[in-house]
């Protein structure tokens, strides 16, 4: 009962006491980071301490914590939050030994307010019964009228389309990219709704032919445990597209040491743990990303899926456009 | 007669908790004072329109749902006699233990296009996609069945309450003047259940009004989901508050029009003395369509989600370790502290009121149960300004006169955390346990404080033990949703804090449902114990009186 109680007036208040510690903020799910921490607090006896939450929300917690903040890092899973977090103020430039080599420049910001820690790449998949693999090879491609209520998205309020869209605002500028949305949206072949995972199961059904999805929850749905998941995904084709050109729209998972951080020699260290060989490969592992360092060697699935051209567009171009994006996709109907 | 009395510190005390629990609220109302940007000009051009329209439509639907399901199965099992009665009285209840968005991702696995379902009736019939017509479950009216679902039990619950409570004499004196059964439902049950009834409903509406994951998950655009796209999609956190204050003045604006409808009518019993309520028995095909009719309920609210969340646990037996008690101990240790202390303060205020009916004190009550009606996450945030303030504030003060630093103290702890909870939930507590004391007859009070007993004492010797009933239901009612309870739940813990819900939220929200399905079947094992205690509780106060 006395332990109950106290550990009740511990958690009341947060007493912060001294430690070798750091403190992470992610919205990152606890699923897909916690066993890497784990791994990070065995190896240097550093312990990690972690809130997960939605990236907005979290961006203000940071804000109103302020100075007394106690997060040293941030890691979000789309570069549009951690720009943002580096709009408010709430990140600090770090620089770590040979970051140049490590990773390529469109990846991390240029002062080292932030870096990627894996690669996430939106593409599309097919039925493999329906359509050619070289009927589609371009993103441009999306808003053709052969592809007329052929097309499965999820929501515009999914910030991966949100980069998505904003990509196509950075590359050809804003009136262009409007086009091509209202054609996409006039492609649709349902109102959206759901994850990227019903959209290829859509698919499978029959109601598209084609989907656009992050390319690791079609991964997800090859190595499920669930037999009926995996007979799913295998009715479906991956292609990569824009591959003669400027190459796959990708954004990645990133962190950035916070302004108010009191570890940041922790932080650096948890940060340069994320990208050593075995942590990059775990990414790919288990949760079918790509590794942000190139060299790493990637097996299985994302191996059968082949090598791929991505896009090498300043990323933190996408968190620029994003409200251009959010404007755009309202105005042409995609809800 | 009633006597006036003027007792100023309990006024005083309550209107400062008041205070505290509408600061939150009055921080996210203070974006109304920054400018209007942009953003306005193009939600107006483009997408405001559909986001009000779509909320009021489903509003107006579970209204409609939650009235009808709950009113009609309250009355069903309190008048009528046949057989699996005793059963189906607390078993109504279970709904309440699901999270709306859990049933939601529930049906949507069952009858989506690619569900067993539908897979089934494609393969027997050799339909492909087009050639056959099938209620799609991800649309307004399957949000609205799914709220509805979900919802009722609190009208359900309520207007039980009510109608154990009226007085046999009046159904009586009906009855014998003509009245048939419909007719003194119509004219007398109904009417005198009138104030629980509503409060049923505004709970429910309130909560439709937060709710975020059923409708995003749907694809509908209404108006929460464009607070959270205008904060998330355009970075834009004080528009988000701004529009977030235009929901909170409609809510306020609905539950002042209520109040002023029922203004001066007041619907004390006329006995106490219950004898048992008048019960028809029913025979024939009656019995079995009203059979039918609450199994149906109860399959549809209740039967068939948990039994899929079983066959989803069973299937994947995810995460079922030591890891998984923290955090049922974590979700139950929350929820009973927030109950225990929204009760507390419920009664504190409830009570209060009752001394100084006063207009300052009334509006001060219906201010603090506005977070009801407001999105967790934007609740969170404003929780979390006034509390962030307050530890800078301390932090210089110390560092002026004792130069030390000691960091956030509330900021990211429990007391945060349960704050949030009381600013959403005091509602449910207050909405109750005022439901309960207006029952209750002022002559008594009077009485008591002329036989010179100090309000406290009449509180204490009279009220509560007269409103025992009301008092549990309030605890468990808000031990139940704050077991539900993710947005705010995520955004303020403590480090390395985790609970059932987030667990629930995080993997169905990777898009893991089937993962999810233990946490979530927690969730609603951990609810049902104290619906159970609370079902059991109100047949109880029934008989003990007879």
């Amino acid at each position: 009962m006395i332990r109950v109680l106290l550990y009740i007036v511990a958690l009341c208040f947060s007493l912060n006491v001294l430690a070798n510690e750091v403190n992470v903020y992610s919205a990152r799910k606890e699923a897909l980071i916690k066993p890497l921490l784990d791994q990070f607090s065995q190896q240097t006896g550093i312990k990690v301490n972690l809130i997960t939450g939605k990236a907005d929300a979290l961006l203000q917690r940071l804000k109103r914590e302020g100075q007394y903040s106690p997060a040293d890092i941030l890691i979000t899973t789309d570069v549009g939050r951690l720009y943002r977090a580096q709009q408010l103020g709430l990140l600090q430039p770090i620089t770590l030994p040979n970051i140049d080599s490590l990773i390529d420049a469109s990846y991390r910001d240029s002062k080292g307010y932030w870096l990627g820690l894996s690669l996430r790449v939106r593409t599309v998949v097919v039925a493999k019964d329906r359509v050619e693999s070289h009927a589609i090879s371009r993103y441009e491609d999306l808003a053709d009228k052969k592809w007329h209520k052929k097309i499965c998205i999820r929501s515009s309020n999914n910030i991966y389309n949100q980069s998505f869209v904003a990509s196509q605002i950075a590359i050809k500028g804003k009136e262009q990219a409007k086009k091509w949305v209202q054609g996409l949206v006039k492609n649709m072949a349902r109102p959206p709704k759901g994850g990227d995972r019903d959209q290829i199961r859509a698919v499978v059904a029959g109601e598209c032919d084609l989907a656009v999805v992050n390319s690791y929850y079609f991964g997800q749905m090859l190595g499920s445990e669930q037999g009926k998941d995996r007979e799913v995904a295998e009715k479906v084709r991956l292609l990569w597209l824009n591959q003669q050109d400027r190459g796959a729209h990708v954004n990645i998972s990133g962190a950035g040491v916070t302004t108010s951080a009191k570890n940041i020699d922790n932080a650096k260290a948890l940060i340069e743990f994320l990208l050593t060989d075995s942590s990059q490969q775990w990414y790919a592992d288990k949760n079918y990303e790509y590794p942000i360092r190139a060299g790493i060697e990637i097996k299985g699935i994302l191996k059968q899926w082949g090598d791929f051209k991505a896009d090498n567009l300043a990323l933190e171009k996408l968190g620029e456009y994003n409200k251009d994006a959010v404007k755009i996709m309202d105005q042409a109907g995609w809800r | 007669m009633r006597t006036k009395i003027t007792w100023n510190p309990w006024q005083f005390f309550v209107l400062l908790l008041a205070g505290i629990f509408i600061l939150p609220t009055l921080a996210i109302v203070n974006s109304l004072f920054q400018p209007f940007g942009e953003v306005w000009q193009h939600l107006f051009d483009t997408v405001l329109q559909d986001y009000v329209l779509n909320s009021l439509w489903l509003m107006l639907g579970v209204a409609i749902g939650t009235l009808f399901i709950g009113v009609a199965t309250a009355w069903l099992v309190t008048f009528c006699i046949f057989p699996g009665r005793k059963i189906l009285e607390w078993a109504l209840l279970l709904p309440l233990a699901f999270p709306a968005y859990i049933i939601a991702y529930s049906y949507t696995g069952m009858l989506d296009f690619a569900g067993p379902v539908q897979t089934t009736l494609r393969q027997w019939f050799a339909w492909s996609y087009g050639e056959y017509w099938f209620p799609e479950i991800r649309s307004l009216s399957g949000a609205i069945v799914m709220l509805s679902l979900v919802l009722y039990p609190y009208v359900y619950l309520l207007t039980r309450a009510a109608f154990l409570e009226q007085s046999v004499f009046s159904l009586e004196v009906s009855r014998s003047l003509g009245c048939t059964a419909w007719g003194s439902f119509w004219r007398v049950s109904l009417p005198s259940a009138r104030p629980a009834i509503i409060t049923g409903l505004s709970l429910a509406l309130m909560e439709t009004l937060a709710d975020y994951g059923t409708v995003q998950y749907f694809g509908i655009s209404t108006f929460t989901t464009g607070i959270f796209r205008t904060w998330f999609g355009w970075g834009n956190p004080i528009a988000a508050a701004q529009l977030s204050s235009l929901l909170l003045s409609f809510v306020f604006t609905l539950m002042l029009l209520e109040r002023w409808s029922r203004k001066q009518a007041r619907y004390h019993q006329s006995s106490s003395r219950l004898h048992p309520l008048p019960s028809y028995v029913l025979v024939g095909w009656r019995k079995f369509v009203v059979l039918i009719g609450l199994a149906l309920v109860l399959v549809l609210g209740f039967v068939l989600p948990a039994v899929q969340l079983m066959v989803w646990t069973w299937q994947t037996r995810y995460m079922l370790n030591s890891e998984f008690f923290a955090l049922i101990y974590h979700s139950i240790l929350l929820a009973s502290m927030a109950g225990v202390i929204a009760l507390l303060f419920a009664v504190i205020m409830a009570y209060g009121y009752r001394l100084q009916p006063n207009k300052v004190i009334g509006i001060g009550l219906r201010m603090a149960s506005m977070g009801y009606a407001i999105p967790g996450t934007i609740i969170a945030v404003g929780v979390m300004i006034p509390l962030s303030s307050l530890d800078h504030w301390l932090n210089a003060c110390l560092q002026q006169y004792f130069n030390i630093s000691v960091g956030l103290l509330l900021s990211g702890s429990l007391v945060a955390l349960l704050f949030a909870y009381l600013v959403r939930f005091l509602a449910i507590a207050l909405q109750t346990v005022e439901a309960s004391l207006g029952k209750v007859k002022p002559v008594l009070d009077d009485s008591a404080r002329i036989l010179g007993h100090r309000p406290w004492e009449v509180l204490y010797k009279i009220h509560l033990p007269m409103i025992q009933g009301g008092l549990l239901t309030a605890v468990l009612l808000v031990f139940v949703d704050v077991m539900k309870e993710l947005p705010a739940t995520l955004i303020l813990r403590p480090f390395n804090f985790n609970t059932l819900a987030v667990r629930a939220y995080e993997l169905a929200s990777d898009e893991r449902l089937m993962e999810s399905a233990s946490a979530a079947l927690a969730i609603v094992i951990a609810g049902i114990i104290p619906v159970f205690i609370l079902s059991k509780n109100i047949a109880n106060s029934r008989q003990r009186i007879e």
